[in-house]
């Protein structure tokens, strides 16, 4: 039987998340159709994007006022009653999936699929537990709906170009009388948070002082980044201890990771080993980061700093 | 300022909080083998007794480091029918195998009869004393893991009042946190010490009461341990084998071990006395070159590092053992001394002192006579008639080899002593010690570095808390210890806590507290004795896992 | 009010996860065990509620073997009221946990449940909203700050896109996040005292959740090692690297 795929997309109302777009993409290896579901009010803007995702078949919108906020209360009847005609439903492994999917599975009576990271068949996949210490192979069984989680930094966007039509569908619940949304407070806008940056660049001890890291920060404000820091770097005071990467600090796995002077303990890799690609710049050429990062420069890390910031302008 | 000293009441009613005492009637510091063994043997023998074990790990066994191939003698005592239901690590030995290496050979040699191992097991010490610690709380001890003595609690007689257990949620300036706990005091007629070696709260108390007055100085070895997972085949369950010579100077005591486990699983380690002589020698290097000899390497390649740690163990005997009462407390264990190093074995004789102090405080009350009970026992028996052994091997290991073969056949009946000399002073400095040429080479098992080791030995501690390496004189790191010895510190530790930076400011001690496993070697062997190693916060420290 | 907060007993956070070489599981043998780091966050929360005086009873349940009293021992030293076990010599998924403690929490009239966003040994994250979806109820997931103000709780959670504050009328399901509070350390007498507070056993079989079909898990495998890539030059080329990559 061909595989039905309903993706569940992620928006702020404007702009489709680039998550519903790896979904597509986890769509695709499943096989089969897919269609992509958007709950919203005002939301026109967003369906458009979904329709231009290649693969997509149907973008079916719901738009209704108390959907205007992503209440897991409020949107997920809505998802479980569009899901009856799927065999999968899909979404982002982010904030507004993880909050929102499992609402969607214990109303489908169903078990989730959390963190796909890799398909091995319509109802077999592989998903990472203890921290990505251990990777697993799991399947559904069969007659129930496959509910997942896609995990980001394993699956690239889907292209644009597509053309799917768009329908609309009534919603079918009144808004929970027990949930209300209040506020969102978006981060201070400067530096994005270490453990949600997309990019993150890091330094070692090798900085030599707090005002060094300076150069650090420019760069990663240049790049839109996070900037983490070995536990060296904090030890020797130029950093403060919440921006430590690794065992003891925090486990981050961004799209981009860019190792300054870091010379890559494995207490450090501990915390990058699910970076999507892991760049390191060093002097020494024998660096143990060298043998795991995807990039490799050996270099002066101020040289390379300040040379990369005058090409990015 | 006697007045002051002599009045710990009037200092205690002087701090903020009082802090709450539990009163119990023996409290033991440190699970290991010795104190459980106490805490049960006093349960077993007056089930009213209220008896407390305190234990700096998160979890029992967790920092204990051991070979370990045991003597059971004293298991049959404590626990009998113990072989029915053996420790989850336990297998009897089958086969002894010493050998003399050189650079590229090892030498099958004669096993000395004190290495005979016949009938005995080899254990991980650590899961032994979670399933001792086990039948212990089953009997009604209570055990408390992840509470650090971290302090003495007195009487105003001057007598030992108990412990002071670490107050948790102190940042790295000594200010409370949020989390902030105050301690509270563990009181009792009878403090049993069981820290271990170089425990330091030992160690304090024979300062106070110059416990030490009429023995020799402690000596003592660094023993390094990995636990690894061979490949499907190699391991051959009951093989125990030993060496000694390369890759060590031969003037440098000590030697390996392997020791085969169940499921393909090996113990492999090195032992080494602390009185060597050269400022830049590094007890973890000589270990990891052992593991790259041609005889070993093989074993190991293919396999899995599961987990690794190092310890110090004590070496003086019966010549350097402290006498071990004093008002309100005891020592036992290697915490007082009581290692056979000719055997390499301790926990026999840390299991039989931790029963001998139980009948002891059962019989009398009070820790008076301990020391001579103690003395009297097999426990310092078994030491007096190996006494010249390990002293004998200070002129080097043929020397050694020879008083060991004298003192072996007449089993320690010449009518001499063998004086002990303190590690830490036989240091010479580095413009002075001439290294020789070691044949060390590139290696490539891992772990690569210290700090891989130290990943292995899972060790944590909350970064914001008082380092509890205490400099006493840290000028002395920058000025004369860079100069005369190289700063050793940053060698000798097998975990990298220890690092001379230079930074902006100029050349700074970088005390890396984290990386910390708790062996207490720098606390011996700094030359300048300035390093004064104390309780982190309760529950820091390695994760041993069947080591 | 009553508040349950549900506990997982799990491999301690420090130690080094170890695939076992059947595949079949990782290591667990002689591994320390400890309660779910989020979870313990989640009872310190239910405890500073109580000590505030918005609450008069914290309760913790844990579903598993025998080998959980031990967590809800600890839980009961940081200061919860009392326990239940709910005992079940099986792993369950979270579908099955969730009916299991909506069980629990129905026939104790809880008025807030708080759980963990996590464990972090399956990392699955769904248990606390499958249980709000099951009982109609509303769920406030990852918080990092939770006040309550008579039936209401106003929770701030940490979405990707900053902070959210949300509403939310009792009974609900609340799941914590590592910001939320620092959890106390546990009192040494507090263990002695915990050793008399009240553990009640509940066979999972007398709950009568019922069957779901599970997720079949197996084929445990470690990550795949991560191999060197390309060494540039200089910073043009891996500027332009990193471009051709879609990175930058």
């Amino acid at each position: 039987m061909m595989s039905k795929i309903l993706i569940i997309a992620e928006h702020d109302s404007n702009t489709l998340n680039p998550s519903t777009a790896k979904c597509v993409s986890c769509a695709a290896a499943i096989g089969g159709d897919c269609d992509v579901l958007v709950l919203g009010s005002g939301i026109g803007d967003v369906s458009r994007q979904a329709a231009a995702l290649e693969g997509v078949s149907i973008v079916i919108e719901t738009d209704a006022a108390h959907l205007a906020h992503p209440l897991a209360a409020n949107l997920a009847p809505e998802v479980a009653a569009a899901a009856g005609a799927y065999s999968h439903v899909l979404g982002p492994s982010t904030t507004f999936g993880r909050d929102l999917v499992p609402r969607v599975a214990a109303l489908l009576g169903v078990n989730q699929v959390s963190d796909i990271m890799a398909v091995e068949g319509p109802t077999t996949f592989r998903r990472p537990i203890y921290a990505g210490n251990a990777i697993v192979k799991v399947d559904v069984p069969a007659e129930t709906t496959v509910v997942g989680t896609v995990r980001a930094a394993s699956w690239k966007e889907a292209a644009t170009g597509g053309s799917a039509s768009i329908e609309s569908r009534p919603a079918s619940s009144e808004a929970a009388s027990h949930s209300r949304y209040v506020s969102l407070e978006a981060g201070d806008g400067e530096r994005p948070d270490l453990q949600s940056a997309k990019v993150v660049v890091s330094g070692g001890r090798a900085f030599g002082s707090a005002e060094n890291f300076e150069k650090l920060y420019a760069l990663a404000d240049k790049l839109g980044a996070g900037v983490g820091a070995s536990r060296a770097a904090v030890d020797a005071g130029y950093v403060p201890n919440d921006m430590q990467v690794g065992q003891t600090g925090k486990i981050i796995a961004p799209e981009l990771y860019v190792a300054f002077g870091i010379s890559g303990a494995i207490q450090h890799v501990t915390g990058i080993k699910d970076a999507g690609t892991i760049v390191a710049v060093n002097k020494d050429a024998d660096a143990p980061i060298f043998e795991l990062a995807d990039i490799g420069l050996v270099g002066d890390l101020f040289t390379v700093i300040d040379e990369m910031m005058a090409l990015l302008d | 300022m006697y007045g002051l000293c002599l009045n710990p009441v009037l200092l205690m009613t002087s701090s903020p909080a009082e802090r709450e005492i539990m009163p119990y009637d023996v409290v033991v510091v440190g699970a290991g083998p010795s104190g459980l063994a106490c805490a049960l043997r006093l349960k077993q023998l007056d089930p009213e007794r209220m008896v407390a074990v305190i234990e700096k790990s998160a979890e029992i066994g967790a920092h204990i480091l051991s070979g370990a191939v045991i003597e059971p003698q004293p298991l049959d005592e404590l626990l009998p029918g113990w072989r029915e239901q053996p420790p989850p690590v336990c297998v009897p030995v089958e086969k002894d195998q010493l050998f003399f290496m050189t650079r590229a050979k090892r030498i099958r040699v004669p096993t000395p009869p004190q290495q005979n191992n016949h009938g005995n097991f080899i254990v991980s010490l650590g899961a032994m004393c979670q399933w001792l610690a086990d039948k212990a709380e089953a009997a009604g001890v209570d055990i408390f893991p992840g509470y650090s003595a971290s302090d003495l609690a007195w009487n105003a007689d001057g007598s030992v009042a108990g412990v002071i257990i670490g107050d948790m949620g102190i940042n790295r300036d000594g200010e409370p946190k949020d989390s902030y706990v105050q301690g509270i005091e563990i009181h009792a007629p009878v403090t049993v010490m069981a820290e271990g070696c170089r425990g330091h709260l030992s160690k304090q108390l024979i300062r106070k009461f110059a416990l030490d007055a009429d023995s020799d100085p402690q000596t003592y070895g660094i023993g390094i341990k990995e636990l690894w997972q061979l490949a499907p085949g190699k391991g051959q369950a009951g093989l125990v084998q030993h060496s000694i010579g390369w890759p060590l100077d031969p003037d440098i005591y000590g030697g390996s071990f392997i020791y085969h486990l169940d499921k393909d699983r090996v113990a492999i380690g090195f032992v080494l006395g602390l009185d060597y002589a050269d400022p830049e020698f590094s007890p973890f290097e000589a270990f990891q070159q052992f593991k790259h000899h041609p005889s070993v390497r093989p074993l190991l390649e293919g396999g899995e590092i599961i987990s690794s740690g190092a310890r110090a163990v004590v070496e003086g005997g019966i010549q350097s053992l402290p006498r071990v009462e004093m008002p309100g407390a005891i020592l036992i264990g290697d915490g007082a001394g009581l290692l056979n190093v000719p055997k390499i074995k301790g926990t026999h004789q840390a299991l039989r002192s931790g029963m001998e102090a139980a009948e002891h405080l059962v019989a009398k009350g009070s820790a008076e006579g301990f020391d001579k009970r103690l003395r009297d026992s097999a426990v310092a028996h078994e030491l007096h008639k190996v006494r010249n052994i390990r002293p004998g091997f200070h002129k080097g290991m043929w020397r050694g080899l020879l008083t060991a073969a004298i003192e072996t056949v007449t089993a320690g009946k010449l009518p001499r002593t063998l004086k002990n000399h303190a590690d830490h002073e036989q240091m010479q400095q580095a413009t002075e010690y001439d290294a020789p040429d070691r044949a060390w080479q590139e290696r490539d098992l891992p772990p690569r570095d210290r700090l891989a080791s130290v990943y292995f030995a899972a060790t944590a501690h909350d970064e914001d808390q008082p380092v509890h390496l205490q400099i006493l004189d840290p000028d002395v790191c920058t000025t004369r210890c860079v100069a005369e010895y190289n700063n050793p510190c940053t060698q000798f530790c097998p975990a990298s806590v220890y690092e001379m930076v230079e930074d902006e400011n100029g050349l700074r001690l970088q005390i890396n507290a984290a990386n910390c496993v708790h062996c207490k070697t720098c606390d011996i062997k700094d030359p300048y004795q300035v390093i004064n190693w104390v309780t982190p916060e309760g529950g820091s420290g390695p994760n041993y896992q069947n080591l | 009010m009553k508040i349950l907060v549900g506990i997982k007993r799990v491999v301690d956070y420090n130690v080094r996860i170890r695939v076992r070489p059947d595949g079949r599981g990782v290591e667990t043998d002689g591994v320390k065990m400890s309660i779910n780091p989020f979870d313990e966050i989640a009872i310190e929360e239910a405890l500073r509620i109580r000590e505030s005086g918005k609450a008069d009873e914290v309760i913790v349940v844990s579903i598993g073997g025998d080998e959980c009293q031990q967590q809800l021992r600890t839980a009961l030293a940081m200061g919860a009221d009392r326990a239940i076990q709910v005992n079940s010599s099986e792993a369950l998924q979270p579908l099955s946990l969730a009916r299991a403690l909506l069980k629990v929490a129905q026939s104790e009239s809880a008025d807030l449940v708080i759980l963990g966003k996590q464990a972090i040994d399956d990392d699955n994250s769904q248990t606390g909203q499958m249980m709000a979806a099951l009982w109609g109820r509303p769920q406030a997931t990852f918080a990092s700050r939770v006040e309550l103000d008579g039936t209401t709780a106003r929770v701030t959670r940490e979405v990707d896109a900053g902070l959210e504050t949300i509403e939310v009328e009792l009974p609900a399901v609340i799941t914590v996040d590592l910001r939320l509070n620092q959890p106390r350390f546990v009192k040494l007498p507090d263990i002695m005292k915990a050793k008399r507070k009240p553990l009640d056993r509940t066979e999972l079989g007398d709950l009568d959740i019922g069957a779901d079909a599970p997720l079949s898990v197996s084929d445990f495998a470690p990550p795949p090692a991560r191999g060197g890539g390309i060494k540039v030059d200089d910073a043009a080329a891996l500027v332009a690297e990193l471009k051709q990559r879609g990175l930058v």
